[in-house]
C-alpha cells in the first residue's frame, strides 16, 4: 500500500516536470515560428508605386510587385463597349480612363498568360485557359479572373500593397479574392 | 556535502579561469583611458554671448554651411563640397544643441587646434572670443528643442561615417529607386553610387583613409571606448585624423543611443525575455530536484 | 515472413515491429549505473544536451546565413541579428553554447583523469572521448570562420599557416587547404561545408561510439570499485534497492542528470542573455580586412593552452610542441602504468601530478591570451616546459605507484 503511494508521488513529480518542460517547449516553438516569418525588409519591399498616366491603350504593360508580374492594360473605347456590368467592376477608373490591373499569374496553376492585342484576350499556354481584356476568365480551367492586387489610388498613380476604398469594394462584392 | 565540496572546487577553478582570460587579460591588453566627462578642461571659460549680435556674425557661415531650420540652403551639394574641402560641412541647425558651449566658441577661433586635427578644413571664423561666444549664443537660440538620435548622429558623425545597417551614407540616406523592369538596370541607384564614390574618394584623401562604417561599432568597441574616443580621439588612437567634435552631454547621448539602436537592436527584447527564461529554469530545477528526491527515495 | 499477431495497443504494435520494450529495457530501465557517483557523472548528459542545443540553434542560423565573402558578415550581423525574428537568440545561444561546451568537455575530461576512468577496459571510452574533443575543436574552429569578421579571417590565416610545417615550407599544402592564396571565397565555402555537414556527422558518429564503449566496461564510480553488475542488478530487481550498488539509467540516474541540467541551464541562459561578450569576441564585429591585422589576436579561450605551448618556442620547435600537445592526451591510458583505478587523492604521486597538470594548463591558458611580452612570455615558457615535463614524468611515477 505504502509502495503504491510513493509510486503515485513519483509519477506526479515526473509528470509535473514533464508538463512544465513542455511549456518551455511551446515558448521555443513560438521563437522558431517567428524565425520562419518573412523578414521585415521583405515586408517593407511589398509596396510598389506605378504611374498609369502614360499607359497606352490596348498595350499590355508588365510591372513587378512582391516578385510577381503585374498586368496593366488601359482599355480603349471599343474594349469598354464589350464590357458587361460584371466585368466593368474589375476595372480601375481614374478620371475618364479605365485600367485593368491584375496579378499576371493564371488563377489555375500560376503560369503567366500571354496577351494578344488583336483578339484583345489573354491565353495561358500551360493549360489553355483564356481571359478577356478585363482579365475575367472566358474559358476553363482557370476558376476565376486574374486576381487584383491591393491598391490605393493616388492621383494618377497606384500604390500596390496598400488597400484603398476602391479595392475594399472589389473585395466586398467578390470581384477579386484577397491576394 | 561531499558533492557541494566538489562543486565548490569546480566553481572556483571555473571562476579563476574566467577571471584570467577575460577581465585580467583585457586589462593587460588595453590601456585604460580615464575620460574627463566632457569637461574639455584644456579650454578656458568663455564670456556670455549675445544671440542678436551672433545672428549678424553668423551670416558669414552660410558661405559654406546650410542652416535648415532658418531655410538657408548650402551653396554646394555634398559631393561638390567634398571636392572643394574634403568633407561636406555640416548643417548648423543642431550645432547649438549638440556641441559644448566652451568647445564651440574656442573652435570658431581656431578649429585646427581645438579639434586636434592638423589640417582641419574650416578656417578660423571668429575675430574674438566675444564674437565666438555671440555666434554660439545665436546657434543655441535657433536649435530645435527635440533632436532625434538619428539627427544627432548625422550631424556629429554622419558626414564621415556611414551606417549601412541604417541605410545611411556620408551623403545621406540611400534613396528608394526602381530598376528598369526589363533590363534590371537601376540608373538612379547607379547615379547615387557614383556620387557616393566621388564623395568617399575625396573624404579618404582628406582623412588619410575612409573612416569606418559605424553600423555595429557598439558591439566591436565598448561604450567606454567610444565615449572617450569621441571626447578626445587622440587619447584612444594617437595620431588619428578623427577630429575632436566637442559634443556636450546631450549630444553624446544622442550619438550613443543611435549607435545602440542600429548596432544592437535586440537589446530591449533580450533584457525583457532573459529573466523570464532564467526564471523558467529556476522553477525547472526545483521541480527536477523534487523529482530526483522522489526517485532516489529508499536508495541510500 | 515472420508471424504477427493482431496488436491490442499502439505500444504493442510498435513492440512487435521495433522491439521497443526490449530497447527500453536495454537502454534505460536495465542499463545499470553505479549508485556511488556525484554530479560530475551528469556531465555526459549535459554535453549531449548542449550538443542538441547547438544543433537546433545552428539549424535556424543556417536558414539565413550566406557563405559568401561579400555577404557573410552582414547576413550574420544584420539579417540574423536584427531582421530575423529571434535570430539574435539563436546566435547568442550558438555562440555561448560553443564556448561553454568546452568548459563542460574539460570538466568531463578532468573528471575522467581524476577518477582513473580511462583504464582497465575503459581505454576506448577515453579514446573515443578524445576523438570527440578533436572533432569539437574542428567544429568550433570552422564555425568561427563563418561570420567572416576580423578574428575569423586572421584565425583562418594563422591556423592554416600552421600546416606549412615551419622549415618544411609546405606552402602548397596551405594553399590546398585554403583553395586560395589567402582565406577567400573557396576557404569560406569549404569551412562552411565542414561546419554544417562533415564534422557534425563525425561528431554524431563518435557520440554513438562513445556511448557504445561504455556498455561493456560500465561507468566508473567515485571509488573506482569493481562492481559485479549482474549481481547488483539482480538485487535491484528483487526490490532491494538500498542494498544494490546500482541504479537503472532511467528514471533514477536520469532524474539526477535532469537536476544537474537544470542548474546548468540557469547559468547557460544567464550567459546567453546578459553576459555573452566572453563568447562573442568584440573584435569579430569588425568585418574581415585582409590588409589589416587586429592589434591583439588570440584564439578562443579553450584553445589558449595549446596555443601557448606553441608560442614561446622558435617556429619549428613550437610546431612540434604544438603537434605533441594536440595528441598527447590520447596516450593517457598507455602512459599511466599504474594498475589502480581510484581517485587521484588515493594514488600517491599521481595526486600531485593531477593538480599540477590542471594548474599548469590554467597558467598556459592565461599566458596564451596575454601579449607575449616580458614576464608573461617567461611564465609561458616555463609553463610549457612544465607541461612536457609532467608528461615525461607520468609513466615513471605511475610505474612506481603502490597497488591499492
Amino acid at each position: 500500500m505504502s509502495n503504491k503511494t510513493t509510486k503515485g508521488r513519483r509519477d506526479f513529480m515526473g509528470m509535473a516536470l514533464g508538463g512544465f518542460t513542455a511549456l518551455g517547449g511551446l515558448g521555443a516553438l513560438y521563437a522558431m515560428k517567428r524565425t520562419w516569418d518573412p523578414l521585415p525588409s521583405v515586408k517593407a519591399a511589398g509596396f510598389t508605386t506605378i504611374d498609369l498616366k502614360d499607359a497606352p491603350e490596348n498595350v499590355l504593360i508588365t510591372e513587378k510587385w512582391r516578385g510577381k508580374p503585374i498586368f496593366v492594360l488601359k482599355q480603349s473605347k471599343e474594349m469598354m463597349a464589350k464590357t458587361t456590368e460584371k466585368t466593368k467592376k474589375r476595372l480601375i477608373q481614374i478620371g475618364d480612363a479605365h485600367y485593368m490591373v491584375s496579378v499576371g499569374l493564371c488563377t489555375h496553376l500560376g503560369c503567366i498568360p500571354g496577351y494578344n492585342p488583336e483578339k484583345e484576350s489573354f491565353l495561358c499556354a500551360c493549360h489553355g485557359g483564356t481571359y478577356d481584356a478585363t482579365a475575367d476568365v472566358t474559358k476553363a480551367p482557370p476558376p476565376r479572373g486574374l486576381d487584383i492586387p491591393p491598391f490605393k489610388i493616388d492621383g494618377t498613380k497606384l500604390v500596390l500593397g496598400e488597400t484603398g476604398p476602391e479595392y475594399e469594394k472589389m473585395l466586398a462584392d467578390g470581384t477579386t479574392l484577397a491576394v | 556535502m561531499k558533492e557541494l565540496k566538489i562543486f565548490g572546487i569546480v566553481a572556483i577553478f571555473t571562476l579563476v579561469l574566467y577571471w584570467g582570460v577575460e577581465p585580467f587579460a583585457h586589462s593587460q591588453m588595453h590601456k585604460h583611458v580615464e575620460g574627463e566627462h566632457l569637461a574639455y578642461s584644456d579650454l578656458k571659460e568663455t564670456p556670455k554671448g549675445d544671440a542678436t549680435k551672433g545672428e549678424a556674425l553668423a551670416s558669414a557661415c552660410i558661405g559654406c554651411h546650410s542652416i535648415n531650420v532658418k531655410n538657408m540652403p548650402a551653396p554646394m551639394d555634398a559631393v561638390a563640397s567634398a571636392a572643394a574641402y574634403g568633407v561636406n560641412p555640416p548643417d548648423l541647425s543642431f550645432a547649438g544643441a549638440m556641441l559644448d558651449e566652451k568647445f564651440f566658441a574656442h573652435f570658431l577661433l581656431n578649429p585646427a587646434e581645438v579639434t586636434k586635427s592638423k589640417h582641419f578644413a574650416m578656417p578660423p571664423s571668429a575675430g574674438s572670443i566675444q564674437d565666438a561666444a555671440d555666434i554660439v549664443a545665436y546657434f543655441k537660440s535657433i536649435a530645435p528643442k527635440e533632436i532625434s538620435p538619428k539627427e544627432g548622429f548625422e550631424f556629429a558623425c554622419g558626414r564621415c561615417h556611414a551606417n549601412r545597417y541604417a541605410k545611411w551614407t556620408q551623403i545621406g540616406t540611400v534613396p528608394k529607386t526602381k530598376a528598369n523592369i526589363t533590363t534590371g538596370v537601376d540608373l538612379d541607384a547607379l547615379e547615387f553610387k557614383k556620387n557616393l564614390g566621388m564623395y568617399q574618394n575625396a573624404l579618404a584623401k582628406y582623412m588619410g583613409k575612409l573612416p569606418p562604417d559605424l553600423s555595429i561599432i557598439i558591439r566591436s568597441r565598448s561604450e567606454h571606448f567610444l565615449e572617450t574616443l569621441i571626447e578626445n580621439p587622440q587619447s584612444q588612437l594617437p595620431g588619428t585624423a578623427m577630429p575632436r567634435v566637442g559634443l556636450n552631454k546631450e549630444g553624446m547621448e544622442k550619438v550613443m543611443t543611435y549607435l545602440e539602436e542600429t548596432g544592437d537592436p535586440s537589446k530591449p527584447l533580450r533584457e525583457d525575455i532573459g529573466w523570464k527564461v532564467i526564471l523558467f529554469f529556476i522553477i525547472f530545477t526545483i521541480l527536477a530536484y523534487l523529482w530526483k528526491k522522489s526517485m532516489w527515495k529508499g536508495h541510500h | 515472413m515472420a508471424h504477427f499477431e493482431k496488436a491490442n495497443s499502439i505500444g504493442e504494435w510498435l513492440d512487435q515491429r521495433l522491439a521497443v520494450e526490449t530497447l527500453k529495457r536495454v537502454l534505460q530501465t536495465e542499463y545499470w549505473i553505479p549508485k556511488n557517483i556525484n554530479f560530475l557523472w551528469a556531465m555526459g548528459m549535459v554535453l549531449a544536451a548542449t550538443f542538441g542545443i547547438l544543433l537546433v540553434s545552428g539549424i535556424f542560423l543556417l536558414m539565413y546565413y550566406q557563405p559568401n565573402v561579400n555577404s557573410a558578415f552582414d547576413s550574420v550581423n544584420y539579417t540574423i541579428m536584427s531582421e530575423v525574428g529571434y535570430g539574435w537568440l539563436w546566435r547568442h545561444i550558438h555562440g555561448v553554447g560553443a564556448s561553454i561546451v568546452f568548459l563542460i568537455i574539460y570538466i568531463h575530461m578532468f573528471t575522467g583523469i581524476y577518477y582513473g576512468s580511462y583504464k582497465k577496459g575503459r581505454e576506448l571510452i577515453w579514446l573515443s572521448g578524445m576523438g570527440l574533443y578533436v572533432a569539437f575543436s574542428a567544429e568550433a574552429f570552422s564555425g568561427y570562420m563563418l561570420p567572416w569578421g576580423q578574428m575569423s579571417y586572421w584565425a583562418g590565416m594563422v591556423i592554416t599557416n600552421l600546416f606549412s610545417g615551419g622549415s618544411l615550407h609546405a606552402d602548397g599544402l596551405v594553399e590546398w587547404i585554403r583553395g586560395d592564396y589567402v582565406p577567400g571565397q573557396a576557404f569560406l565555402n569549404r569551412f562552411f561545408m565542414l561546419h554544417v555537414l562533415l564534422i557534425p556527422l563525425a561528431i554524431i558518429g563518435l557520440i554513438v561510439l562513445h556511448f557504445g564503449t561504455l556498455r561493456i566496461p560500465h561507468v566508473n564510480n567515485q571509488d573506482g570499485e569493481e562492481i559485479d553488475f549482474d549481481e547488483a542488478a539482480k538485487l535491484y530487481k528483487e526490490g532491494k534497492v538500498k542494498e544494490s550498488k546500482v541504479i537503472p539509467f532511467s528514471p533514477v540516474f536520469l532524474s539526477k542528470d535532469v537536476l544537474v541540467m537544470g542548474v546548468y541551464f540557469i547559468l547557460f541562459f544567464y550567459l546567453v542573455f546578459y553576459h555573452f561578450e566572453f563568447a562573442m569576441d568584440p573584435v569579430n564585429f569588425d568585418p574581415a580586412n585582409g590588409l589589416k591585422t587586429p592589434t591583439h589576436i588570440y584564439p578562443e579561450w579553450y584553445f589558449l593552452w595549446s596555443y601557448e605551448v606553441l608560442r614561446p618556442f622558435s617556429t619549428n620547435i613550437g610546431l612540434i610542441a604544438f603537434a605533441i600537445a594536440q595528441v598527447i592526451f590520447f596516450l593517457l591510458p598507455f602512459l599511466d602504468k599504474s594498475p589502480n583505478v581510484a581517485p587521484a587523492s588515493r594514488r600517491g604521486l599521481f595526486k600531485f601530478w593531477f593538480w599540477a597538470m590542471l594548474i599548469d594548463m590554467l597558467v598556459l591558458t592565461f599566458m596564451g591570451k596575454l601579449p607575449p611580452e616580458g614576464i608573461w612570455s617567461v611564465i609561458g615558457l616555463v609553463a610549457a616546459l612544465v607541461f612536457f615535463a609532467l608528461w615525461i614524468a607520468l609513466p615513471i611515477i605511475t610505474a612506481k605507484e603502490k597497488k591499492l
